[in-house]
């Protein structure tokens, strides 16, 4: 079903390198700054797997979406979808493969089109099929985002956000993609509607055989859902392995503080002095070195200095270290 | 699979009416300030295209055994002029009828003009920002240097008023409220969800800025345009009054003013109803305009 | 409401700060009328945190804003009792009300940078907010501004003084809030959604320290969150809330070990938690949506969504006391209480 996929490419999506830099103010008056949204992301994500991707506010993980799904330029290095690079990749192509589900049910559907107009966008934008087919398969995806067949002549307004989510989900998967990017597709609902959609997202991907890139701040939401996590830091990735070995033996100490400040709802442990820093800091001056070593517990003179490099753990001679079951991690004491 | 899935809400609808023209009139007829000005502004319209057959005399006969003859409330009126004539012995009534004609047609062909102009550079300005938006930004500061009615005036006695020059002019003139409003209304919505998700799709440009980003802006730019018709029309009258628009015998009202003007210590009823017939349109827009906006708002639809 | 007994831990008097009851709040909007909050019953004692927790529209932020008179003014507020340490906030003054905000009463709102004026410094915020209610010298406004911003967290408080509010991050924005809510000492903070706006770590920190100044400063908080992982930690007793009711109050202890209502049970099952979901396993989501809360609702509001639900929930449920302190506003509450009808719903999963 999934179109024009190379099946054979294990890799859903592969980042080498990837860079954004954004030129900021510079006005009349002001020298500009530079901010690297995206530093020097390498990333693989094997198909049919989910793969979280975790960090603060502003540490780049929406650029980092955005120039996925083709609507920012990198500045430097490639994306590779199904092992092809999308660079200079026709947009239309690339959406056959690629489609997002954002964060805020409310803004991501317009306002004006009624549901069966916004869910069959994609297939006239692509003339899939005759306008009858079209109308068809939009019934049919609607039935298996578990909506009702009336709610295709509703306008979005009529529907609260959890059936606003199904409809975003519908309107991404209607094109069968082979790799969904979901930009927090459950903070903006309530907790009871998160665990429909959640659920929703797990079952369409066994359906369909999606690879997802689930982007989310929600790490209970993230250990639910992920196979590998990748933890991003002021643009960089500074830790990433498979779900264990995050949750059960994060290295870096900024994955362990996050770990830390993860709130499980279990009364009487209170909450614990996950030991950063009050300071954030600001992302068009990041710190020398370490990014994070200003609020890092173990710093040491050295962090201030040199940059640590991404590089994978090595768990002891006889652990056979397939690529992609390898754990990775930016920190000099890791 | 779907049935394994939890079972989507089952009670959300609100109680609305059905279709959405029902809800449209009902709102609409909830909304006073709207009710009043749509009836004004429909029955001027009708008057306006029915002229050749309401106006009780030819607007361009004149008379003069019968000059100046006072409105029918005055003792000396009479039903053969309802509301008198001027100083040629034209019938007022008739005139004003045709008067319609000319400050609605000028009224509305200016407003389509400039709101073509003027939302094309903003949603443009909008959308692509950076140099798009600097140079869009330059045209409009320097059209708000401009004095309208100064140039108007200018350009009018240069190439010679008539009722195109005036329309053109103005047109050309009055893009500048249009394209502020489509340009901020389309920066807010650059970023939308929906415009990255049609984006994200391929949709060629056209389509995301007609049919996504349009339809969004389009309840701010109604209300502009319903506030530029009345301002169309109140400049042509004053071009009109000031000689260098609608040129005579045309049954302009700003010209009837004009023409008015040196009786009116004695005959005031000369420039007073053409001045209420202007009073009256401009009202009824303004009332409309601030209906719409009420209406227009997406939020509508929600809650 | 008088066998609550939590006051263990209040020193000196015996009554509670604040006691509310049967408090509703009514907003015409264009449909009808908004029955936002239907009569609920809470009390917060001395040097307690009450987290009142509930998922949007279920009337939450309407009660916190009842409680400090911010409402809009059309909006309808009746209410049985509604007592803060002896005044009766119904019937005073708009000047005493006034008063009583930011000396005794304190809020603290999601988003600090709409609570910061941005053309004033923080300093200057901060010493205009005890300089408005106490008789102090600006000397020792400033030092006691100087000694919280240290307090919450701050370095170089000196510098931040002068600072304008868009110059800080959101999470040290926060903790300035938090700093000028302490200023006048109050005796209750209201926190609403305090921590949703920040970074997981950030709110780590900050509910860390909201904790320890509670305890320092014997402040009584009411917490209003729709996160019951923040709730689990930081609560002394919660109260949830659903469709404008409290349907369940009790110590955090007992509400997470032994929840009494379905709608709090469905709330706990259905957020992934480490060691109770299995991973990528299905969550037992609650079917439906929130009932419309513009009509009268009949009953028990959550009935469409319950999976216990029986002709008796076609009748409003009263108040059961399952255990002491603990209270749930459902027909079935002592069989939802029993541990051993639990430990066979739990075998059922």
């Amino acid at each position: 079903m999934s179109s024009a996929a190379n099946p054979r490419d294990p890799l859903a999506l592969e980042l080498c390198s990837l860079s954004k830099t954004f030129k900021l103010g510079g006005g009349m008056l002001h020298k500009s700054q530079t901010l690297k949204a995206v530093n020097d992301v390498s990333l693989r994500v094997p198909r049919g797997q989910v793969m979280g991707l975790v960090g603060e506010s502003g540490c780049g993980k929406s650029t980092l979406a955005k120039m996925l799904l083709g609507l920012t330029k990198p500045s430097s290095g490639d994306v590779l979808i199904n092992g092809k690079a999308i660079v200079n990749a026709n947009q239309k192509a690339l959406a056959r493969h690629i489609q997002p589900i954002f964060q805020d049910p409310y803004s991501s559907l317009n306002p004006r089109q009624r549901i069966a107009q916004i869910v069959g966008l994609p297939l006239r934008i692509h003339a899939i099929g005759t306008p009858k087919e079209q109308a068809l398969k939009v019934e049919e995806m609607l039935d298996m985002v578990g909506l009702p067949k009336r709610a295709a002549q509703q306008y979005p307004g009529q529907m609260s956000g959890g059936q606003r989510q199904r409809v975003a989900i519908a309107r991404a998967l209607i094109m069968r993609p082979d790799l969904v990017i979901c930009d927090e597709p459950t903070s903006a609902l309530d907790v009871s509607v998160q665990a429909q959609i959640l659920n929703l997202l797990l079952d369409l991907k066994d359906e369909f055989g999606l690879t997802y890139l689930f982007i989310s701040h929600d790490l209970a939401v993230v250990e639910h859902l992920a196979d590998r996590l990748a933890v991003m830091y002021l643009g960089r990735i500074v830790e990433e392995g498979t779900r264990e070995q995050i949750f059960n033996a994060p290295r870096h100490p900024y994955t362990q503080a996050l770990l830390a400040s993860a709130l499980t709802p279990e009364p009487g442990l209170g909450v614990p002095d996950i030991g950063l820093g009050a300071g954030q800091p600001d992302p068009t001056q990041p710190p020398s070195g370490c990014a994070f070593h200003p609020r890092c517990p173990v710093a040491k003179p050295q962090c201030s200095q040199q940059s640590p490099a991404l590089s994978a753990i090595a768990q002891g001679a006889t652990q056979a270290t397939h690529q992609s079951s390898q754990a990775r991690v930016a920190c000099h004491f890791a | 699979m779907a049935h394994t899935l939890s079972p989507p809400a089952a009670a959300v609808q609100n109680e609305l009416p059905a279709t959405l023209p029902a809800r449209l009139l009902q709102n609409t007829l909830n909304n006073r300030s709207l009710t009043i000005g749509l009836l004004i502004i429909v029955s001027l319209g009708v008057v306006a295209l029915l002229a050749p057959w309401l106006a009780p005399h030819d607007p361009y006969l004149q008379n003069t055994a019968n000059r100046m003859v006072p409105p029918i409330w005055h003792e000396t009126g009479s039903w053969t002029h309802p509301l008198g004539t001027d100083r040629l012995g034209r019938d007022y009534l008739s005139r004003l009828i045709f008067g319609a004609r000319i400050s609605l047609f000028i009224g509305l062909v200016v407003a389509l003009i400039s709101g073509l102009i003027g939302t094309t550079l903003g949603v443009l300005a909008g959308y692509f920002g950076g140099r798009v938006d600097a140079v869009v930004s330059y045209l409009l500061t320097t059209r708000l240097a401009m004095p309208v009615v100064l140039v108007a005036l200018a350009m009018a006695s240069l190439i010679g008023g008539s009722m195109l020059t005036v329309t053109l002019l103005l047109g050309l003139l009055l893009w500048d409220r249009f394209a502020v409003v489509a340009r901020s209304a389309t920066q807010q919505l650059r970023d939308a969800e929906y415009v990255q998700a049609a984006q994200a799709l391929g949709c060629p440009l056209h389509y995301i800025l007609l049919r996504e980003v349009l339809p969004n802006i389009a309840g701010a730019l109604i209300v502009v345009a319903t506030l530029e018709v009345a301002n169309a029309i109140l400049l042509e009258a004053t071009l009109s009054f000031l000689g260098m628009g609608v040129q005579p015998p045309s049954p302009s009202w700003g010209l009837m003013i004009a023409e008015g003007k040196a009786y009116m210590f004695f005959q005031p009823w000369v420039i007073t109803i053409p001045g209420a017939a202007l009073f009256i349109l401009v009202l009824a827009i303004n009332l409309l305009g601030d209906g719409l906006r009420d209406l227009s708002a997406p939020g509508g639809r929600n809650e | 409401m008088s066998n609550l007994s939590t006051a263990e831990r209040s020193a000196a008097p015996t009554s509670p700060l604040l006691t509310v009851k049967q408090l509703r709040v009514d907003l015409p909007v264009a449909k009808g009328t908004l029955h936002a909050v239907r009569g609920i019953d809470f009390h917060v004692e001395r040097g307690e945190m009450l987290c009142l927790v509930g998922e949007s529209g279920c009337g939450k932020s309407m009660t916190s804003l009842a409680l400090m008179g911010l409402l809009p003014g059309k909006a309808q507020i009746n209410a049985d009792c509604l007592n803060f340490d002896g005044v009766n906030l119904l019937t005073v003054s708009e000047r005493e009300r006034s008063n009583l905000r930011g000396a005794r009463m304190a809020m603290i709102f999601q988003e600090p940078m709409t609570a910061l004026n941005p053309a004033y410094t923080l300093g200057n915020q901060l010493c205009e907010a005890l300089l408005r209610h106490q008789r102090v010298s600006r000397k020792a406004a400033h030092d006691r501004a100087l000694y919280l911003l240290e307090r919450v967290g701050i370095s170089a408080a000196e510098e931040r003084m002068r600072q304008y509010p868009h110059q800080l991050s959101g999470g040290l924005r926060q903790r300035v809030m938090i700093a000028m809510a302490l200023m006048c000492e109050p005796d209750l903070i209201i926190a609403d959604e305090p921590t949703t706006a920040l970074d997981v770590t950030i709110q780590a920190q900050i509910l860390h320290l909201l904790r320890d100044l509670q305890q320092e400063f014997g402040t009584a908080i009411i917490f209003i969150t729709h996160d019951l992982g923040v709730v689990a930690r930081i609560a002394d007793r919660v109260a949830v809330m659903y469709a404008g009711e409290v349907i369940e109050t009790a110590s955090a202890q007992a509400l997470f070990n032994a929840p009494s209502h379905p709608y709090t049970q469905g709330l706990l099952r259905c957020i992934p938690t480490p060691g109770k979901t299995l991973p990528g396993s299905r969550l037992q989501a609650i079917p439906g949506v929130v009932p419309s809360l513009i009509d009268k609702v009949e009953g028990c509001a959550f009935c469409n969504r319950c999976d216990q639900a029986d002709e008796r929930c076609y009748s409003t449920p009263p108040l059961q006391t399952v255990a002491e302190g603990h209270l749930s506003r459902c027909h079935f509450a002592h069989q939802l209480a029993n541990p051993a009808n639990l430990n066979a719903q739990e075998v059922t999963l």
